[in-house]
C-alpha cells in the first residue's frame, strides 16, 4: 500500500548491514565502491535498540549480512536481541571465520540459519575470485552449520567465469548439505557495476545454465532458486517487493535504505537510525516515500497493468543506466531506454575484473 | 494417518504470533506463511507429544459445535507433505 492511501504496512524484513569491512574481495561484490569506514560504524548499544524497535514495527526476518559480519566482535549480542524481539535471524556470510565455537556462540543467542556464499566449485577457481584463500574455511562453515542442524543455504554469485561449472557447483551444494542454493545471477551494482564488462556471461552461458537447472531440478530435492538475469529477459524485477514495501536496510553506519544499493542514489539523503526512530523513517521519511508505491510512475510505468506487480523494476538500475532514477528500469523491454541494456549485452565481455577493495 | 504419529514442527521452523499485525506465523528461513486462527491452533497442539487423536480431542473440547477431526487429518497431512511438520 502507498502513501497515497495514508497507510503504511509494517516492514517484513530488515537487511542488517553491521560491517562493510572483509576479508574477500569479490570482483561481482554488490557493496557500494565508497564502503562505510569501520570508525563510523555504529555500537552494540544502537544494533540492540534497532532490533528492539524492528520487532516493534512488525519486522519477522532479519538477515545479518555485510561485507563479513563475522568481523564483527558483538555479533552474539546483536543476534541475541533480535531473538528478544522475536525476529528470525539468518547470518549471511562467507564463510571465513565461522568455526564450531563461534557458531555455538550464535546459536546460544538464538541464530535460526545461515546462507553461506561460495564464490566457484573448486578450491583454486573460488580462491581466485575471491582474491584470497577461503574455500576450505567455507567447507568447514558448512560442516559446523550441518553439525548444529542449523537450515543451511548456500549463495553462489554467477557470472561469465563460474557460469560453465554449474554443474559442479550445484554438486558442491548437495555434498556441503545445502537445502537450498540461490543461483545469484549478478545484480549490477557496486563493484559488479564497476565490473560489468568482465561479468556479463552473454545468452550463451545462460541457455546451458538454465538446461542444467532445469536437469538438476528433476533428479534432486534440493531447492534451486534461480535469480533471473534481468539484463538478458527484457523484463523488469520487482527489486525488494517494492520500494518501502517489504524491506528496510540498515547500514553499518545507521544510514537506513529501502535497499541495500540505494547508497549510489545522490539525491536520496537516507536519514539515519541515530537521529530519527525507525518507525518514523518507514513511514515519514522522505527517502522511503520517494519512490513507494506507483504514484510517482511515468509512463509507460503508470498505465501499465504490471505496475503493482514489479514496481516498475529497480531505481537503481534506473538510475545507473539513465541517470534518472524515477524513469523505467532499462531491463524492461517496453522501457524508451532498452536499447541501453541491449547494447551492453551485444558487446562480447573482455576485460580484467578488478578486485573490491576498501578507499576506492 | 497413524494413530501414533506425534506431529512436531519442523526444526527450522517457527510458529510465532505477529502481535503487529495479529496473525500467527510460520517463520522459516526465506519465507512467512501467514496463518488463519484455526491453522494456528492446531500446529501449537504439534509439539511432539500429542497423537494425532489426542490433537483432535483437545480441539473438539475447546469447540464442542463444529466437528474436526477430518478436517484436522487433512490439514496435518498437507503441511506435512510441505515438510513443515514430521
Ligand atoms: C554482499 S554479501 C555480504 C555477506 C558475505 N560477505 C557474503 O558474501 O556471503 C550478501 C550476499 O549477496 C550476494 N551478492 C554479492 N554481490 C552480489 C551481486 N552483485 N549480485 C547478486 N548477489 C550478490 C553474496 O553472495 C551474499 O550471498
Ligand atoms: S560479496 Fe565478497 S567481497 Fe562482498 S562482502 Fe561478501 S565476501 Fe565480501
Ligand atoms: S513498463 Fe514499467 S510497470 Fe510495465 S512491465 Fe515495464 S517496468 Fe513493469
Amino acid at each position: 500500500m502507498g502513501p497515497e492511501s495514508g497507510v503504511v504496512d509494517p516492514p517484513w524484513a530488515l537487511l542488517a548491514e553491521v560491517t562493510h569491512a572483509c576479508p574477500l574481495h569479490c570482483p561481482y561484490c554488490s557493496n557500494p565502491l565508497e564502503l562505510v569506514r569501520r570508525s563510523t560504524e555504529v555500537d552494540t548499544a544502537t544494533w540492540v535498540r534497532l532490533m528492539e524497535e524492528a520487532g516493534d514495527l512488525g519486522v519477522v526476518h532479519a538477515h545479518i549480512s555485510g561485507g563479513e559480519p563475522l568481523l564483527r566482535p558483538d555479533l552474539a549480542e546483536i543476534v541475541a536481541a533480535a531473538e528478544r524481539a522475536g525476529i528470525y535471524t539468518q547470518l549471511v556470510t562467507s564463510g571465513v571465520g565461522l568455526d564450531a565455537d563461534r557458531l555455538g556462540e550464535l546459536t546460544d543467542a538464538g541464530l535460526h540459519s545461515v546462507q553461506l556464499s561460495v564464490q566457484d566449485a573448486t578450491a583454486a577457481a573460488s580462491d581466485h575470485i575471491a582474491g584470497r584463500r577461503s574455500f576450505a574455511d567455507k567447507e568447514r562453515a558448512a560442516e559446523v552449520v550441518r553439525d548444529a542442524g542449523l537450515p543451511l543455504g548456500l549463495n553462489v554469485v554467477l557470472h561469465r567465469h563460474n557460469l560453465t561449472h554449474l554443474d559442479a557447483i550445484i554438486r558442491l551444494g548437495v555434498e556441503w548439505g545445502a537445502q537450498r542454493i540461490e543461483l545469484a545471477n549478478t545484480q549490477f551494482y557496486g563493484w559488479a557495476l564497476r565490473n560489468r564488462t568482465a561479468l556479463l556471461p552473454g545468452r550463451e552461458l545462460l541457455a546451458t545454465a538454465e538446461e542444467t537447472v532445469r536437469r538438476w531440478r528433476e533428479r534432486s530435492s534440493i531447492e534451486l532458486i534461480w535469480v533471473v538475469p534481468d539484463y538478458y529477459e527484457g523484463i523488469a524485477k520487482p527489486c525488494m517487493g517494492g520500494w518501502g514495501n517489504r524491506s528496510i536496510t540498515i547500514a553499518p553506519d545507521g544510514r537506513v535504505l529501502p535497499c541495500p544499493v540505494a547508497y549510489a542514489l545522490p539525491d536520496l539523503s537516507p536519514p539515519n537510525a541515530r537521529d530519527h526512530s525507525l518507525a518514523w523513517i518507514w513511514e515519514h521519511s522522505p527517502a522511503f516515500n520517494a519512490y513507494r508505491g506507483t504514484a510517482w510512475m511515468r509512463e509507460p510505468c503508470r498505465t501499465c497493468p504490471q505496475r503493482e506487480a514489479d514496481f516498475g523494476g529497480c531505481r537503481c538500475q534506473a538510475f545507473a543506466l539513465t541517470g534518472d532514477a524515477a524513469r523505467t528500469d532499462p531491463a524492461c523491454h517496453l522501457s524508451p531506454d532498452h536499447h541501453l541494456i541491449q547494447e551492453l549485452t551485444k558487446k562480447p565481455g573482455a576485460a580484467e575484473f578488478v578486485y573490491r577493495r576498501p578507499g576506492a | 494417518m497413524n494413530a501414533e504419529w506425534r506431529p512436531a514442527l519442523a526444526a527450522s521452523i517457527r510458529l510465532r504470533h505477529d502481535r503487529v499485525r495479529d496473525k500467527d506465523l510460520l517463520v522459516m528461513p526465506e519465507r512467512v506463511v501467514v496463518l488463519n486462527p484455526e491453522a494456528g491452533r492446531i500446529l501449537r497442539l504439534c509439539d511432539g507429544s500429542r497423537t494425532t487423536t489426542q490433537i483432535v480431542d483437545e480441539l473438539a473440547a475447546d469447540f464442542p459445535d463444529v466437528s474436526v477431526a477430518d478436517d484436522v487429518g487433512e490439514f496435518l497431512m498437507r503441511v506435512r507433505g510441505e515438510g513443515w511438520v514430521r
